[in-house]
């Protein structure tokens, strides 16, 4: 993992310190709101419904034990013993007081966290694969590229202020974990006759305005990465647009402007940042990738995990589940599910994170990670070491079986939590993972995503999943719009609306008609439902949600 | 046809601690909505609320929100602002925490 240097360690006390300042004049009167509000939101303060909200970076979704450990005793001693795990891999704790965030904020210090650039019109926190490093898919851990782009966008002088907030996700794999093409700009690392580079997509995102990122550069090598970054965020931020906040982001830029002229742009830009890129950037990045050096893998035969299986149903059951091939072939990627039915999603209480912590401690090498998917993964376990594993994670009600089902639901804070909300979403999530446990559809259903947000922001991803469901506010009452067919991933595709929105109590019992449908209508059990509706379209999904009169004649 | 006035209450959150607080009749802050001050007239609501945000070091984000009268005081009318009195519907935290009913 990567360890902070010097520059780090100095540059993130020094934030604590002016932010403990900064605190201290708001409070005072030395500072009105108006001059507070940029100063707490670089610092990931959020002021939500019933009290403030701390954002906090994990970079890349990538954390320690010890970290996780300090997250669990900044949730006991200044919040409610939870935090929420977010689909941009970071942790929002609900509750803090502004008088204690500053205190908070030095005990993110001390285990080389920090909540910089987790709001404002900024570079936010890279994302990637929560199995970078450890899938056996991967072309190379992305990581690193990560890690390069956190250092050169923190604090990048000419990125505070861009037109918009702007996200980067990368992925390793041909497989695409990180959904990348919903992303400002998304990034696959790529091989080329011998050499490596990223293939570059732009104007990705959801919100309001859904867009799927198209191809800017089939090919960057690895040498040209941040002075071609910098040339596309530098067009960005003379093209974006400033007079309208909902035009602002790049994927309008890109779609107005036509993604050859943003091309065009970007590479005559290029030529200009090129030449000021001395190759530092280069020797850091070897730097880096230094740090991210596997874990030397136990070579422990698996011959107890597969007896394990063999004789005990549960960990058969859970293994089918929330294991993924490891690179490494006597190791698996575990996926820590925190989708328990009728439990929020995303989130953990403290005893919970220490528990995570001491396991990956104990049999994952010290590393956790989060999934956008809001789950945590333990990227590195030897298989015989999973039955153990297991045994820990089901005492400590972790080890719901249920990854990529249809409770393995994203849904954001929603009403619950959210100032910018419409309608809530986690009670939504709640009732769907418990009723369709009830009445047993869940296994047969199999893989199937459920997206939740709680306003066309689309925090939830709900234009991507599968099934995809918004709250909005229909004349001072909660109503949910479902989309048909979304996905993230190489077949990134923006679901189709449905029709009429539901009522709150209204919404299990249409899904529960899109699944029916969808058992009657599937060529197979190994037929996934995102396959079905490909297959046949969303008219037998409408008809079923509707009825037949609906588009009849 | 012009329409009527819906009363509102002057809210905003407490700045130290982020809490929801509502504007009494002595310009105090309450954590209760009932204990509000429902304001009738329009001017008087304008006027209430350029108070309230003239206390920038007591509150954060004041607001006119609508509200009706009650048995016990205002009650909220918008679905947001019944939220507002309570806290999340999936944690027992905020102000039903503190049982007051």
């Amino acid at each position: 993992m990567y360890k902070y240097s010097d520059f780090d360690t100095a540059f993130v006390r020094e934030r604590a310190r002016q932010f403990r300042a900064q605190v201290e004049r708001r409070l005072d009167g030395s500072l009105t709101e108006d001059e507070f509000r940029p100063l707490r939101l670089m610092n990931g303060v959020y002021l939500q419904l019933h009290a403030y909200m701390l954002r906090i970076a994990i970079p890349y979704g990538t954390i320690s034990a010890p970290q996780m450990r300090q997250l669990a005793m900044i949730a006991d001693t200044w919040d409610k013993g939870y935090g929420h795990f977010t689909t941009r891999q970071n942790i929002q704790f609900n509750w803090p007081k502004l008088v204690d965030i500053p205190d908070i904020i030095d005990a993110l210090a001390d285990v080389e966290m920090h909540a910089i650039q987790t709001s404002g019109n900024t570079i936010r926190n890279v994302t990637t694969d929560a199995f970078a490093g450890a899938a056996a898919d991967e072309v190379a851990d992305p990581r690193p590229i990560a890690e390069l782009i956190r250092q050169w966008s923190t604090d990048h002088p000419e990125f505070q202020f861009l037109p918009r907030k702007f996200k980067f996700a990368i992925t390793g794999s041909p497989a695409d974990r990180a959904a990348i093409r919903v992303h400002d700009v998304g990034l696959q690392v790529v091989e080329k006759g011998g050499q490596r580079g990223v293939r570059v997509y732009v104007g990705g995102g959801l919100g309001r305005t859904p867009m799927i990122g198209q191809l800017l550069r089939d090919f960057l090598p690895e040498a040209d990465l941040l002075p071609y970054f910098e040339a596309i965020v530098s067009t960005y931020n003379l093209m974006g647009r400033r007079d309208n906040k909902y035009k602002a982001r790049i994927k309008i830029t890109v779609f107005e402007n036509g993604i050859d002229a943003f091309r065009e742009q970007v590479e005559a830009e290029f030529v200009r940042t090129r030449a000021e890129f001395t190759g530092v950037d280069q020797q850091i990045l070897k730097e880096i990738e230094a740090e991210f050096a596997p874990p030397a893998f136990k070579n422990d035969p698996v011959d107890a995990f597969e007896a394990a299986k063999a004789v005990d149903p549960l960990f058969r059951r859970w293994s089918a589940r929330n294991l993924t091939a490891h690179r490494v072939e006597n190791h698996a990627i575990v996926t820590v599910s925190l989708k328990e039915h009728g439990k929020t999603p995303g989130d953990a209480s403290s005893a919970q994170m220490r528990i995570l912590a001491d396991l990956a401690e104990r049999y994952a090498y010290g590393e956790l990670r989060v999934s956008h998917e809001q789950n945590i993964v333990l990227p590195h376990v030897a298989k015989a070491d999973l039955p153990a594993l297991f045994a820990e994670l089901l005492r400590a009600g972790l080890a719901t079986p249920n990854i990529g089902l249809v409770s393995d639901i994203i849904a954001c804070p929603g009403m619950d939590y959210c100032a910018l909300a419409t309608a809530r979403s986690i009670p939504v999530a709640e009732e769907i993972a418990t009723h369709f446990k009830e009445i047993g559809l869940e296994d047969e259903v199999g893989k199937m995503q459920i997206k939740i947000s709680g306003c066309i922001n689309a925090c939830g991803h709900h234009h991507i999943g599968h099934i995809g469901i918004l709250g909005l506010d229909r004349a001072g009452v909660e109503n949910y719009q479902i989309t048909l067919g979304g996905d993230e991933g190489p077949a990134a595709a923006i679901g189709d609306k449905t029709g009429p929105g539901f009522a709150y109590d209204e919404v299990v019992p249409a899904i529960e008609r899109i699944l029916r449908a969808y058992l009657d209508l599937r060529a197979g059990a190994d037929e996934a439902f995102i396959d079905t509706f490909r297959r046949l379209g969303a008219a037998p999904f409408k008809e079923a949600l509707y009825g037949v009169s609906r588009d009849a004649a | 046809m012009a329409r009527g006035f819906t009363p509102k209450v002057v809210t905003a959150n407490d700045l130290r601690l982020g809490d929801v607080v509502y504007m009494c009749a002595d310009g105090s802050w309450t954590r209760w909505h009932h204990e509000a001050e429902l304001l009738t007239d329009e001017a008087d609501a304008e006027l209430r609320l350029l108070s309230a945000m003239g206390q920038s070091n007591l509150v954060v984000g004041a607001y006119l929100a609508d509200a009706r009268p009650g048995p016990n005081g205002p009650e909220p009318v918008h679905f947001r602002e019944v939220f507002r009195t309570r806290g999340p519907s999936n944690v027992p935290f905020g102000k039903q925490e503190q049982a007051h009913v």
